[in-house]
């Protein structure tokens, strides 16, 4: 019998599988398949301090191995999802949720965390200073550490429960950033948020994407997310989060081998709806194959030797 | 939405670009007309969301144009391939709103939508009229079908290559109508939003992600707030939509 536990900033979940935020709304659609209880957790639908509409469309492009969307944050304000979203949620998930929280100022984001923190389901935060699909805000507090610190300070003022900063890999050292935020307070690294990509239509000669630019997720992009969560891994002590085109269970174990100490899963939620429950139950035969008695074990793998 | 794996019994060319797909598979997914599917294909990253023509117990009749490489591959695929398909998505039509008369406009690949809806109108004892609009007269197809049903059948083309000459509304003068539904490409939708007289259904099409209400990637603004194409849509009443 193999254990998938994980400890995820002092809170122990049933394994590492975490659906990303994005992919996965507040739950219930996805509940309408399967029992979502067996997640470790999900990351739900990044929320902002006023309701946004997001993006014009189109607003997704497929691409090899992956597919480029610029959604844009689209949610109903912080307001309407303690009001709306959390009592549904509540009803089809019994275990701690993470927050992922966007903003467009510092106090934007300290505003959110605040209304949110009262929230008992809430588990953990996840701030995403890295969502490349909005203009004044988003990445553009990822991308200097000085500027990831000071949003990690503000939150951190504000919430006493774990916080993980979701990292952009639109950046020239994302190791700096990422101490940047541990230095700051943060209890844990979310990483990577989508690559900055683009696709043209050849009929048209004009980017597919209404917003011509979006984000860039899917298998293609798993190598840059390994190669950047293990260098992160060196840097920092505080537990990491990885993500980027993790579609299975042989996914997860290399990426918990990178350094990450849980796993969220994105785009694949969108092709196959039951891919994190497959996951799931992948992983203890996976798990055997390897001769992996406890994922704790692995963590970080790749480094020894 | 259900997770099923469908087999393809036969596939045709029936115009211009356009195929007939018949699948065998469990359909219980699907709850009315309207609703789409969503295909999985070899060596494609995001699902193809087709709109279900017609559906019995175990069989899904799905027409398609072929407007791009994933749609192109599908079209090669020999009978007895197993596709991965989620089904029964979408709200589809209501059809409690169609009154005595009911008209249908389709525009090219919206046109197979409403073959199960006239069906289903017909067997409530209702009297649809419909009108199909074409380019030309190499992309008219299921004009015999609807007349089978025992609907009025109008088709226009634009060139004026069969039937009416123009588009469909260009073949509404005369009809007296209760309500309508209708689907096709955008500028079709827009131009009956203006010269139609009734309440009616209408339903869009955008590039989607999921599919299922999960990606916020088909998003549209309405009277009645924020909608998802996929989830809350595809159809769309006259009264909410923003033009």
């Amino acid at each position: 019998m193999v254990n998938t536990k994980i400890d995820l900033c002092g809170v122990t979940i049933d394994n590492p599988v975490i659906p990303a935020s994005g992919t996965f709304g507040f739950g219930y659609e996805f509940a309408e398949i399967y029992d979502i209880n067996c997640l470790g957790t999900f990351s739900f639908k990044g929320t902002t301090k006023d309701a946004r509409f997001g993006n014009p469309t189109p607003r997704i492009a497929e691409c090899d191995m992956g597919m480029i969307n610029a959604v844009g944050l689209q949610n109903p304000g912080v307001e309407k999802v303690i009001s709306e979203e959390l009592p549904k949620l509540k009803k089809c998930f019994n275990k701690p949720v993470m927050a992922n929280v966007s903003g467009f100022s510092v106090p934007d984001y300290a505003y959110t965390v605040e209304k949110l923190d009262s929230e008992s389901q809430i588990g953990w935060f996840e701030v995403n200073i890295s969502c490349p699909n909005v203009h004044g805000g988003g990445m553009s507090f990822g991308t200097s550490p000085e500027a990831a610190a000071e949003v990690t300070k503000a939150c951190r003022r504000v919430t006493d429960k774990p916080l993980f900063i979701k990292l952009s890999p639109n950046v020239t050292d994302i190791v700096s950033i990422a101490k940047a935020c541990e230095d700051a307070g943060a209890d844990g690294i979310s990483m990577i948020n989508t690559l900055l990509g683009m696709r043209i239509d050849l009929k048209t000669r004009k980017p597919i994407i209404a917003n011509k630019m979006g984000g860039f997720s899917g298998p293609a992009i798993k190598p840059v997310a390994l190669r950047m969560v293990y260098q992160v891994y060196d840097a920092v002590k505080i537990p990491i989060i990885g993500m980027g085109g993790i579609s299975t269970a042989k996914d997860v174990i290399e990426m918990m081998l990178a350094g990450a100490t849980a796993v969220e899963v994105g785009a694949a939620n969108l092709i196959d709806p039951m891919c994190c429950k497959t996951i799931i139950e992948q992983l203890p035969i996976e798990m055997e194959k390897l001769g992996i008695k406890s994922l704790t074990e692995i963590i970080g793998g790749a480094h020894n030797g | 939405m259900k997770n099923e794996i469908f087999e393809i019994l036969s596939q045709e060319k029936i115009a211009k670009n356009v195929y007939k797909m018949v699948l065998k598979g469990n359909t219980d997914g699907i709850s009315g007309s309207g609703q789409f599917v969503n295909i999985k294909l070899d060596g494609f990253y995001l699902r193809r969301p087709i709109s279900v023509c017609d559906y019995d117990a175990e069989t899904l009749t799905l027409i398609y144009k072929t407007v791009g490489e994933g749609t192109e591959a599908m079209s090669k695929y020999p009978d007895g391939t197993k596709l991965d398909v989620l089904v029964g998505l979408g709200n589809g039509y209501d059809l409690s709103l169609s009154g005595d008369k009911p008209l249908l406009i389709g525009g090219g690949v919206g046109v197979p939508p409403l073959y199960n809806l006239c069906k289903k109108l017909v067997a409530l004892g209702k009297k649809p009229t419909v009108i199909l609009g074409f380019g030309s007269s190499d992309e008219v197809f299921y004009e015999k079908m609807f007349a089978a049903l025992g609907a009025e059948v109008r088709v226009t083309t634009v060139d004026g290559s069969y039937g009416t000459k123009g588009f469909v509304t260009d073949a509404l003068n005369g009809i007296g109508y209760t309500y309508f539904y209708t689907c096709g490409p955008e500028p079709m939708l827009k131009a009956l939003y203006n010269a139609t007289v009734t309440e009616g259904q209408f339903s869009f099409e955008e590039r989607m992600g999921c599919g299922f209400g999960a990606c916020m990637g088909c998003s549209c603004k309405t009277k009645y707030g924020n909608k998802r194409i996929c989830k809350d849509g595809p159809v769309l009443k006259k009264e909410e939509i923003i033009w």
